[in-house]
């Protein structure tokens, strides 16, 4: 027999799990899509967001700040990344981009478990935000709500900056044709270089504001880049709604299935992008040919 | 190419094997760590064929690589199964058939997706076997208690129990797995699959189904993984469960990069390197977990800056100082004596399904329509071309010739109409079924195999005609193919690229490159041929050559020609049509378009005069 406020408050979780894997699947997503780049070390920016985040909350014990220096600290170490390694790799094939940035990212989580050890590590929420909410037909974790309302507000941002700004247009048309935008006497490497940061700040940040949730270890990027793939290829690549729609199914789906049996939650993801694969190749918002 | 010394790789190969337990360990390997190579290198075999020679990049090899041994263990284990060679041998069988049912799921998309795909995958099966499953795998524990194999030989038996003896059960294992890889590469369907990984799309075009040669190499790489991994049970007495993670995978990817993909050594080389320099940190340097930061600094550097890897260094490296002149000396000497196709031999075209008419429309459209969105580039075009016809098609700029081209190939569906060949209607057929039918096209823009010799291209082009659309003949050598090495040999001789032979498309001029081009869809002996544009971006001599190569060509085959080179059409055809916005303006002689004073309209605007 289902329990419905258990029903329910795994509703909420896997809108919370969802949101979480859209931000982070828009990053990567928008980088493929401007850059042709696949950036298995996606996974590894999360996580170094989350430390970022932490160390700078041991110093100062402010969460804001916390969140603030994980979000820019990623963005730079991305802004590096594309410049002095993947700019190179542009003319070379797939292949070569995916076995570089797959080695990055194995550097980026042995540097960290060299400083910090394999222990995990937490950070609580900010203290408005600790203890939990009644709202009347559930109770629920504040700072859980409140996430979700935090990266809301960052998918928001996102779209805002892709969507209604000049430097948005830009990007939006190095997605269609990088070429064109180049030809069109638009610096174009200064806009991928920019894109990369953007794409890393997203993940970097949901390492950061998700760490009171989940604890933070080395590894933690590595689960979250495979359910990272499976939103994009659900969602269809280089589209930014897709990464949205196919972050919130992609958390539903795991939040559902662990109410009923948490071992089976992995398969039914893959049992779902299956299902796409098969009804529609190129994902659910995706274009033929765009690959 | 070794083809003079056929058997050196396998004899020095055999060699190595024999010699290496009496030197490694000076250079500080341990028997432990010899052996864990051998079953890494023989893992990565079937990962290079996949990767290396498809251009395939799974990160998934884990899936395989953890079933196959999980069930040769459960067997040998709690099933109680006695026979350790046999069940090994049915964990790679299952990996393979596991396999190809994954193969079918990640092979629906290419490149980036694909490897997006096996990732997800390979991570299910870490889930499958810790939890649904963990009551035959042991969960997080895997399967202990796993055998040595003991072989009864009748009057000897053969124990592998001390690590010396293990070592050689393994390089027996590691041979006979690089001489099948080895003959795996070198047969027909080794030359189709390093075609798919340059130019998947001609691949497509010149016949050849590789979809099912794709789920072939993925298949074939599940195996090697599934056998490596019963391997690995064996040798360590315990099934690991980390076998499954995605980490084993990465291993495998890393261990190629290093060693060199796409030269089946490499994956060796790499585990060595991995493996040698994992035990050198760990044990000598002490490092502590940080010797997996080293190897990843390690890796990337070497993916910076050494793309082939060390074996395929190794292989420029002696190239260099051994000097490549042979190509290009004869190439000149070629070119300084004038080229007459007209006294090469003509290639007849083939014959397929009996005796068809010789007379009568070869091709017949009728009412062939493209729209894309509201644009319309051909609508309602009915045309018809006779058995033995030299055809032109000219119109300006935009007019839909390309695109009409790629609905007769097949290569896009048309929105509406019909287009019958020998009789037969191929509407809506593949690009590589109206291949095998005898239609094909040279391209407007070169489609070739670019890291492969002329050889290589002609061949794997001619190999679509002599055995069809999809054939598993994976250990046959590709010299043993009848009739091909002439059918190569005389298309060489007919684009003049003879001299050129074993020169890479790469270090090609584009005159050169532009009769391989046509070289390519001549040598699957086309009964009607296409040419877009086969004249483009020639000098005046060139294409005076060309164009008697294509008066050539037509013994005996229907030609269409697409060309802006009116001069060098008109004396070639017989019959034009001429194409103006999507639909068909006029059909007649060459004498008869030169008069016309719509087709003088259409190019110049209604300035009256002769066309150019």
């Amino acid at each position: 027999m289902i329990n419905w406020a258990n029903f329910i408050s795994q509703c909420f979780n896997g809108l919370v799990t969802g949101a979480l894997l859209a931000l982070i699947s828009s990053g990567l997503t928008i980088i493929y899509g401007t850059l042709g780049v696949l950036n298995l070390a996606h996974g590894a920016m999360f996580m170094l967001g989350g430390y970022a985040g932490w160390v700078t909350y041991t110093y100062t014990g402010s969460f804001l700040a916390a969140v603030v220096a994980g979000s820019l600290f990623v963005m730079v170490v991305g802004v590096l990344m594309e410049r002095l390694v993947i700019r190179h790799f542009y003319t070379r094939p797939h292949e070569d981009q995916l076995l570089v940035t797959f080695g990055l990212g194995i550097v980026f989580v042995e540097v960290v478990r060299y400083y910090f050890g394999s222990l995990s590590q937490t950070v609580p929420p900010p203290g408005p935000l600790l203890g939990i909410t009644n709202l009347g037909f559930m109770i629920y974790p504040t700072y859980r709500l409140a996430l979700l309302g935090i990266i809301a507000v960052a998918l928001l941002v996102l779209y805002f900056v892709l969507y209604r700004t000049r430097i948005g247009m830009i990007v939006r048309a190095g997605i269609e044709d990088s070429v064109m935008v180049d030809s069109l006497g638009i610096d174009v490497y200064k806009v991928f270089m920019l894109v990369f940061g953007i794409g890393a700040m997203a993940a970097g940040f949901a390492g950061i504001v998700n760490a009171p949730v989940v604890s933070i270890a080395p590894d933690v990027g590595e689960a979250i880049l495979v359910q990272t793939f499976v939103v994009v290829v659900i969602g269809g690549v280089g589209s930014f709604p897709g990464a949205v729609i196919g972050g919130l199914i992609a958390g539903e789906i795991i939040s559902i299935t662990t109410m009923f049996n948490p071992a089976y939650s992995q398969i039914m993801l893959f049992v779902a992008m299956t299902l796409v694969l098969v009804l529609r190749p190129h994902g659910l918002l995706g274009q033929a040919g765009r690959e | 190419m070794p083809i003079k010394r056929p058997y050196l790789v396998e004899i020095l190969t055999a060699l190595a094997l024999v010699l290496a337990p009496f030197v490694l360990p000076y250079l500080g390997f341990s028997p432990s760590t010899i052996n864990r190579i051998l079953i890494w290198g023989l893992f990565g075999l079937g990962f290079d064929i996949l990767f290396g020679y498809t251009g395939l990049l799974s990160f998934g090899q884990s899936a395989f690589y953890g079933t196959g041994g999980m069930f040769a263990a459960y067997l040998l284990t709690e099933a109680g199964f006695p026979y350790v060679l046999l069940a090994i041998v049915l964990g790679a069988v299952v990996a393979g058939v596991v396999g190809y049912f994954i193969g079918l799921i990640a092979l629906r998309r290419t490149g980036i997706y694909f490897a997006m795909i096996t990732v997800a995958i390979a991570e299910v099966f870490f889930f499958v076997e810790f939890n649904p499953l963990s009551a035959f795998t042991g969960g997080e524990n895997g399967l202990p208690g796993v055998p040595t194999p003991v072989i009864n030989l009748g009057f000897t038996v053969l124990k592998f129990d001390t690590d010396w003896t293990m070592y050689t059960f393994l390089a027996f294992w590691y041979f006979v797995g690089i001489v099948i890889a080895l003959r795996i590469v070198r047969s027909p369907v080794g030359a189709i699959l390093s075609a798919i990984r340059d130019n998947p799309l001609r691949a497509t075009a010149l016949g050849h189904n590789i979809h099912g040669y794709k789920l072939t190499a993925f298949v074939v790489a599940a195996i090697y993984a599934g056998f490596a991994g019963g391997l690995l049970a064996t040798m360590q007495g315990f099934m690991p469960p980390d076998a499954f993670m995605f980490d084993t995978s990465g291993q495998v990817v890393m261990q190629t990069a290093i060693g060199g993909a796409g030269t089946l050594f490499g994956p060796l080389i790499g585990a060595a390197v991995w493996l040698y320099l994992s035990d050198f940190f760990q044990n000598v340097l002490h490092l502590g977990p940080t010797w997996k930061l080293v190897l990843g600094i390690v890796f990337v550097l070497l993916v910076v800056f050494l793309r082939r890897g060390i074996v395929g260094a190794i292989i420029d490296l002696y190239r260099m100082t051994k000097g490549d002149k042979q190509g290009t000396e004869p190439a000149t000497a070629a070119a300084a004596t004038a080229f007459d196709p007209a006294a090469v031999e003509a290639m007849p075209a083939r014959r397929r399904g009996g005796e068809a008419p010789a007379s009568g429309p070869i091709l017949r459209a009728t009412g062939l329509t493209k729209r894309y969105g509201g644009l319309a580039a051909n609508s309602d075009i009915d045309f018809s071309v006779d058995h033995g016809e030299m055809r032109g098609i000219i119109g300006p700029n935009g007019a839909g010739k390309s695109t009409f081209f790629k609905m007769l190939t097949c290569e896009v569906a048309p929105t509406s109409g019909t287009i019958m060949f020998e009789g037969r209607d191929i509407t809506g057929m593949s690009v590589t079924d109206v291949c095998q039918l005898g239609l094909t096209k040279s391209y407007q823009i070169n489609q070739l195999f670019d890291r492969l010799t002329v050889r290589q291209n002609l061949t794997i082009a001619a190999l679509g005609e002599t055995r069809g659309r999809f054939k598993l003949d994976l250990l046959r050598s590709i010299h043993s193919v009848p009739g091909l090495g002439e059918q190569v040999e005389r298309t060489a001789a007919l684009v003049n690229l003879t001299a050129r032979l074993d020169t890479a498309v790469s270090e090609l001029a584009y005159g050169e490159k532009r009769r391989l081009e046509i070289g390519l869809a001549l040598a699957t002996s086309p009964s009607l041929l296409l040419l877009d544009e086969p004249l483009a971006g020639m000098s005046p001599r060139e294409r005076v050559e060309t164009v008697a190569l294509l008066k050539s060509i037509a013994r005996g085959r229907t030609l269409i020609i697409i060309d802006h080179d009116m001069d060098a059409l008109f004396e070639l055809v017989g019959k034009v049509t001429v194409l103006q916005e999507g639909r068909v303006l006029v059909e007649g002689t060459p004498a008869e378009i030169k008069a016309d004073a719509k087709v003088q309209e259409a190019y110049l605007g209604g300035v009256h005069g002769e066309v150019a």
